[in-house]
């Protein structure tokens, strides 16, 4: 790195060796260890997230000379009903997303812990985790028929007498939007349920003999001892599902790319079709930044209730 | 993480360090970092000389004028950048490999949607490919990413072809389609109008098509009062607006056409905010409210409005040549074709590229030119592509069977093009507002959430915004 001939490199050196002597071996070992993935963070996540802030200072097509424009791509954003539309409508997802996955999630998990033992219980954990394991875009598809206007979920409502309320509900202004919520709670259930039922399996079982034999009722059951024993894995499953619902694309994408109108615009498919259609990578990386502050003040009070219950 | 908050600090700088050394590599102005050397800036101005000084190509250095821009006799490997959609390119590419045997293929497909998003960002790149399909032209301009096709124009004798072909691909310094440089050539030039069930139309009374909007009117009142679906169309934004074909044939009904391709070729000053367009507009809502329209239409995909009409459900339906061998194979016989207003349709030249930074550009655009003067590709071009192939004035069209929803097509786009009455599609005049205006105003439109006023004043509003 430096040649011996540099002035005030010796001292450099002598610095740069009592540093290292002061390391343990096994600490550099360990960052050793840490490395690789450590570069691939910094390659792949930081170095994007570096260039998108420097991206939305700048009006750039993508590939021909970028002007500077200062904080002009956030003034746009804040002043686009459109822009600041997909935002909303990223809000209206963490319902869908985030709290009808975790509460059902937490249903679930404890049915399954208190009736579903052995093989049946097996097959409903692998049946709820499927959709995780499938291609969000081969969902989006399948689910593009089962809601189309002579797909599944008509033909049901029919036969259940409730023709008048069949609808294409992806191409409904008012029901297009939970329609993907109803995508995303397909999607998300199965994992929500599997990490709360493996936090269920750590609760002590003399706890609940204890309530038990106290007169408690399930209700009761569920409610003092169950959901405060995984209030960790709650924290997690909300983490991970609001960060789903804000930062939503591949479904929405596949299955309305917005429509109808801007019904189901999100923030991550303005971005993509701020940068890639429209070639406006500027606005899309300013979208991208905001994005990125909203989901850490969304996420920030969740992981305060993991540091409290860790204390 | 306990291991980590021990308190070594040293370690986490040094780490902070390395990381900020591979972040900081990436941080010169984004312009910079992408912009084309200047070579191509020279390469792009137009050549004096008849042939492109391209080296390398034995022919051009020998005998310029005469033999033109060819694939010369070495081992050549064009690469192609092309659409999953189209089988075009891949059979053209074989038959020309037979008969110019050291031209060898690198054929890359992709989706439309997928392709053009990353089209810009190979044909800046050191590997971009020779030809590429484009139908956005005006920002690949821009960026000086397209080859400037004038030697060509001259070497090959385009300027001596019907010159409406070249109509849509010239771009002039502002970046204005209609004049300037050829920038893109037309492999061929599709038709756009409205197919008809043949059968069905029968069952209302239709013996020949409708010349006039009332006339229109008459026949689609008739087929909802008989309980078919009048017109079966797309809109769901996942395939984009489908409602904007019709709403262009209406505006060319009550509006002049000339008009329409000033404003999609961006001419300063054009609108399509006027009591013409307006009338236009309405009538489509019209349609929409009376339910000659499905009434899932904005959920309805490209593919499945082209299934289900081949299925029988819709008397008519508004869409291009492109899907002749759909429509024959489903109802072989039974699927008519007409212009509508008569002799005025959306025409456009199904459009490829040579990159600016194309290796083998005479060789390319020798196999563009290649494809609509040869017999033989002019023949694969009718029988895969579906369109007229274009060319030269006196080239023959390749016969077809006579009863074949494509011998009407063809007949239809001759009609076009005798009547100068070619117009591009509204959704090509900026590459921002078929997505993001075109397709959510029409959703609206059928939602009831917006009027036809409101409609052309937004989308008017899009269209100066996004230049």
């Amino acid at each position: 790195m430096s040649s011996p001939d540099r002035p005030g490199a010796p001292a450099a050196r002598r610095r740069t060796s009592r540093l290292l002597r002061g390391v343990r071996r096994e600490t550099l070992v360990g960052w050793l260890f840490v490395l690789p993935a450590l570069g691939f963070y910094a390659m792949f996540v930081l170095q994007p997230l570096v260039l998108s802030f420097q991206y939305s200072f700048y009006d750039w097509d993508g590939v021909g000379p970028a002007t500077w424009v200062g904080i002009d791509n956030y003034l746009k954003v804040f002043a686009d009903d459109e822009l600041l539309g997909t935002i909303f409508n990223a809000f209206k997802l963490i319902v869908f997303f985030s709290f009808i996955p975790v509460s059902l999630g937490l249903v679930t998990a404890s049915v399954i812990r208190r009736a579903a033992t052995g093989g049946f219980g097996t097959v409903s954990r692998t049946v709820l985790f499927l959709p995780q394991i499938i291609p969000l875009v081969a969902a989006g598809i399948m689910w593009n028929w089962v809601l189309a206007k002579s797909g599944m979920v008509n033909q049901l409502l029919t036969a259940a007498g409730l023709g008048g309320v069949t609808r294409a509900w992806l191409g409904d202004f008012d029901w297009a939007l939970p329609a993907v919520g109803m995508i995303g709670i397909w999607v998300l259930l199965g994992l929500t349920t599997l990490l709360l039922l493996t936090g269920m399996t750590k609760i002590d079982p003399a706890l609940y003999e204890a309530a038990r034999i106290d007169g408690a009722s399930a209700w009761r059951e569920f409610i003092s001892i169950t959901v405060p024993s995984v209030r960790n894995e709650i924290a997690v499953c909300l983490t991970v599902t609001v960060i789903a619902a804000l930062a939503a694309f591949d479904v929405i994408y596949i299955s309305t790319n917005g429509g109808p109108g801007l019904a189901t615009m999100v923030p991550g498919l303005k971005i993509y079709i701020l940068s890639f259609v429209a070639r406006d990578v500027g606005t899309a990386s300013a979208l991208a930044m905001v994005l990125v502050v909203l989901v850490l003040i969304v996420i920030s009070p969740i992981q305060r209730l993991i540091r409290e219950s860790d204390s | 993480m306990a291991f980590m908050l021990t308190g070594r600090r040293a370690h986490p700088s040094l780490a902070t360090l390395g990381l900020a050394a591979i972040i900081v590599t990436g941080c010169a102005t984004p312009g910079a970092v992408a912009t084309p050397s200047p070579a191509p800036t020279l390469a792009a101005t137009p050549a004096p000389t008849t042939a492109p000084a391209e080296s390398g190509t034995p022919a051009v250095s020998a005998s310029p004028v005469a033999a033109g821009p060819n694939c010369g006799t070495d081992p050549v490997t064009l690469s192609a950048y092309v659409e999953t959609i189209s089988e075009l390119v891949p059979k053209l590419s074989e038959e020309f490999t037979k008969q110019y045997p050291n031209v060898t293929w690198d054929i890359k497909l992709d989706t439309f949607a997928n392709g053009s998003a990353n089209l810009p960002r190979l044909l800046a790149s050191d590997n971009a490919p020779d030809i590429s399909r484009a139908a956005m032209l005006i920002d690949l301009a821009k960026d000086n990413l397209l080859k400037d096709m004038t030697p060509y124009e001259k070497a090959f004798g385009w300027d001596k072809w019907p010159q409406a072909q070249f109509e849509q691909v010239r771009i002039n310094d502002q970046f204005k389609r209609g004049t300037g440089p050829i920038r893109a050539f037309g492999l061929n030039q599709s038709a756009v109008g409205v197919f008809y069930n043949k059968d069905l139309a029968a069952k209302i009374g239709m013996t020949e098509p409708p010349k006039t909007v009332e006339e229109f009117d008459a026949l689609l009142a008739k087929a909802k009062a008989a309980g078919l679906q009048p017109i079966m169309q797309w809109n769901a934004a996942t395939s984009g607006g489908g409602l904007a074909f019709p709403l262009q044939n209406l505006m060319a009904s009550y509006g002049d056409h000339k008009a329409i391709n000033d404003w999609v070729f961006l001419k300063s000053g054009a609108t399509i905010d006027t009591p013409e367009f307006l009338q236009a507009t309405q009538k489509l809502d019209e349609w929409i409210k009376k339910g000659y329209f499905p009434s899932d239409v904005n959920a309805i995909e490209y593919t499945d409005a082209a299934g289900r009409f081949g299925k029988g459900e819709g008397v008519f339906t508004f869409n291009g040549d492109w899907q002749n061998g759909g429509y024959d194979k489903d109802l072989p016989g039974k699927v008519g074709f007409f212009t509508f207003p008569q002799n005025v349709g959306m025409s456009a030249p199904l459009t490829f590229v040579v990159g600016e930074k194309s290796k083998h550009a005479d060789c390319a655009a020798f196999f563009l030119n290649w494809a609509v003067t040869n017999d033989k590709a002019r023949a694969i071009n009718v029988a895969v592509g579906g369109s007229n192939p274009g060319g030269p004035a006196d080239a023959t069209i390749p016969a077809v069977s006579a009863d074949s929803v494509m011998a009407q097509t063809l007949a239809a786009g001759a009609g076009v093009t005798a009547n100068s009455g070619g117009m591009d599609f509204i959704a090509n005049a900026t590459s921002g507002i078929f997505f993001q205006s075109w397709t959510p105003e029409l959703q609206k439109l059928v939602g009831g959430k917006t009027t036809p006023e409101q409609l052309l004043k937004d989308v008017q509003a899009f269209w100066t915004k996004d230049q």
